[in-house]
């Protein structure tokens, strides 16, 4: 019996319902509160935050609820939400130097003005699983100093000795671009880069960032610095005439310290790379840094000879939203097509016997 | 957090509309042309007809009526579900109807029924790029386009027909547009490359993911390329359809048993349904309607 295979509103309907009972699991159990997802699953919170590019703690762990967990999944119901958000506004570039820092490491030197700062790191943890906490144990308090702190930055140490390059100066009048509202073009300049990988894909940027530091365009690069903590966002008005204050965030900043070898005009200096991120990932920032460096190939006048390096590669393919719809998109039907495959496929298969039919009529005759 | 779900008619702010409004505009004049434009995250996935949608939804008014389909069908699931988001966001009329519609929003194919003046067919495009499989780089590409640069895209149907004796391309088949532009017709089947050409209707073309729009304004020039001794060709179907008996329009192959068993239906089901209604029947339409009735009997 031909049954045609066609879902109708009825069909999608009753999907949507099954995946509603599959996310609420077993009703005999408390659901998760947002809250507890904000408090208890913080770093994936931020991911979604870093990832959909909007900070807003709650929302992030509304959607990751419904999302029933799947990161991607997550980001982009997040960023389908960012987008219908009007723009008022630029915010003044963030002060990192003000940060409030809970963690700051280098790995540059030993020791140096704000010290070294492990705060809320996995680092040195042994990876046991602890049966502690399938129950619910008191937690101790945390032993800290007054919360926060600021340090001034190991890049700026080295930039009094003039032995790294400038942070970076943007002619005059230069607006940030925002990737969200133009138009994607190649060559892309660092601003934009910078945005592209800011809310690029974790996984993606960890793995490229891996293949310089094994060979595929390598940068030889120390950690600078990594810093995590509380910065402070201002926005100008033009009606007032100074900035206000709209509240801090926490992100994680790392300034890669990357050799270069000089030029005539220039001597010696080390280069850098740079990760910005939402929240505390500092797997994401490294990576970032390091392939924001990897990028800068036009500046230094480097050949590029892998992935790393090649820009429109890079960027064309670090969006996860992206990714995963045009990857997933292939299980929509395609049966038009397949059946213009499926036909040219025949008629070279007949083409192909009628051919070999031939060739063997010809031995025939030829034996004959 | 709680009033998250104020959106503007046809989900798209006035911004925005305008803003790929002004993309349609210039694409209309510059046939062919890939315009790149500021394409928004949409509440559907990427792939999943964001550039459709988009265009869709910035040239809709209310008093439009809107058919979606999807490989020819109104009832495939991503067409059910967009129209559902246009009556949602939009409240707009909707039909399955291809002559009452002023808007068709399309992936796959193009309606059998001839498009007359004052409709619009949007395409969904997943890659606006005809060179992309041949030059992975939008950089080298948009200069090849520049430079009315399409030798490569010549050589690989050349070395098609002598590889295969005929050019093995069946669907988003290149085609050249006014004279100037070559362009990707989206995933069409070749079949339905003729009805562009000097098409009364406006075509639109959206790719979300790759940020793109271009268009065909209607009466243009659109000629699928080939060679003098290998002209092109469209497919043909031995059969005619076997539930409305029509010749000469694309046909779904549908799998009846696991012993070889096949038919061939209209992929257009309005067309299908429409020829069935003025009383046309194809071999199988009674066995197959005898058979819809065994469950009750």
């Amino acid at each position: 019996m031909y049954v045609a295979v066609k879902g109708g509103e009825a069909a999608i309907a009753n999907a949507h319902r099954l995946l509603a009972d599959r996310r609420r699991g077993d009703r005999s159990l408390p659901s998760i509160t947002i809250e507890q997802v904000v408090e208890q699953l913080g770093l994936a919170v931020d991911r979604i935050m870093a990832e959909a590019s909007v900070y807003d703690r709650s929302l992030a762990a509304l959607a990751v609820r419904q999302a029933r967990g799947d990161m991607i999944e997550a980001i982009f119901i997040l960023r389908a939400y960012r987008t219908t958000l009007p723009r008022f506004g630029y915010s003044e570039p963030i002060d990192t130097a003000g940060m409030l820092v809970e963690r700051r490491v280098s790995a540059t030197y030993k020791d140096l003005p704000g010290g070294q700062l492990l705060g809320p790191t996995f680092d040195y943890t042994h990876r046991l699983l602890d049966p502690s906490l399938i129950g619910d144990e008191p937690v101790a308090a945390p032993a800290m100093k007054e919360p926060g702190e600021q340090a001034m930055r190991v890049s700026d140490i080295l930039d009094g000795e003039g032995l790294i390059e400038g942070d970076g100066q943007m002619p005059g009048g230069h607006v940030a671009g925002d990737l969200t509202r133009e138009p994607m073009e190649f060559p892309m300049p660092r601003d934009l880069r910078l945005q592209a990988l800011a809310r690029g894909d974790e996984g993606f940027l960890l793995a490229l960032a891996y293949s310089t530091q094994r060979g595929y365009g390598r940068t030889h690069p120390f950690v600078g610095e990594v810093r995590i903590g509380e910065v402070e966002v201002e926005l100008d008005l033009p009606e007032l005439g100074f900035a206000v204050s709209l509240g801090t965030i926490r992100v994680t900043e790392c300034q890669m310290v990357n050799q270069f070898k000089g030029s005539a005009k220039q001597p010696p200096q080390f280069t850098r790379g740079y990760g910005l991120v939402f929240g505390q990932s500092e797997r994401k920032a490294m990576s970032m840094s390091l392939v924001d460096r990897a990028l800068r190939t036009d500046e230094f006048s480097e050949d590029i000879v892998a992935p790393a390096q090649d820009q429109e590669f890079v960027i064309s393919h670090a969006d996860n939203v992206q990714a995963t719809g045009f990857v997933e998109h292939l299980k929509l039907p395609h049966y038009v097509d397949f059946q213009a495959e499926l036909d040219l496929v025949r008629r070279m298969r007949r083409d192909h016997e009628a051919a070999r039919a031939g060739q063997a009529n010809g031995m025939k005759e030829a034996a004959e | 957090m709680n009033d998250l779900a104020t959106y503007n008619f046809a989900y798209l702010d006035e911004q925005t509309k305008r803003m790929i409004r002004r993309a349609i505009l210039k694409a209309i004049a510059i046939p062919g042309y890939q315009v790149p434009f500021a394409s928004r995250e949409m509440p559907m996935p990427y792939g999943w007809g964001t550039g459709g949608v988009q265009v869709t939804a910035s040239i809709l008014g209310p008093d439009d009526v809107l058919k979606v389909i999807d490989q020819g069908a109104d009832d495939t699931t991503n067409a059910v579900s967009i129209r559902a988001f246009f009556q949602k966001v939009a409240n707009v009329a909707v039909t399955t109807k291809t002559v009452e519609a002023t808007i068709i929003q399309t992936r796959h194919r193009i309606p059998e029924e001839p498009l007359k003046e004052g409709q619009t067919l949007v395409y969904q495009v997943p890659i606006p790029e005809p060179l992309r499989f041949l030059e992975p780089r939008e950089t080298e590409t948009r200069k090849m386009h520049a430079l009315e640069e399409y030798g490569l895209m010549h050589v690989k149907l050349y070395e098609d027909i002598s590889r295969n004796g005929h050019i093995a391309t069946t669907y988003a088949y290149p085609v050249k547009v006014e004279g100037r532009y070559v362009m990707d017709p989206s995933p069409t089947p070749k079949f339905d490359n003729p009805k562009m050409h000097m098409s009364e209707a406006l075509q639109l073309f959206g790719a979300g993911r790759e940020k793109r729009i271009y268009a065909v304004p209607p009466f243009t020039e659109v000629v699928s390329l080939d060679f003098e001794d290998h002209p092109f060709e469209i497919q043909t179907f031995e059969k005619p359809c076997a539930l409305c008996g029509a010749e000469n329009v694309y046909l779904d192959e549908v799998v009846l048993d696991d012993r070889g068993g096949r038919m061939f239906v209209c992929s257009d089901t309005d067309h299908c349904e429409d020829r069935r209604a003025h009383g046309h029947a194809g071999s199988m339409l009674a066995s197959t309607q005898h058979q819809r009735k065994e469950p009750a009997e």
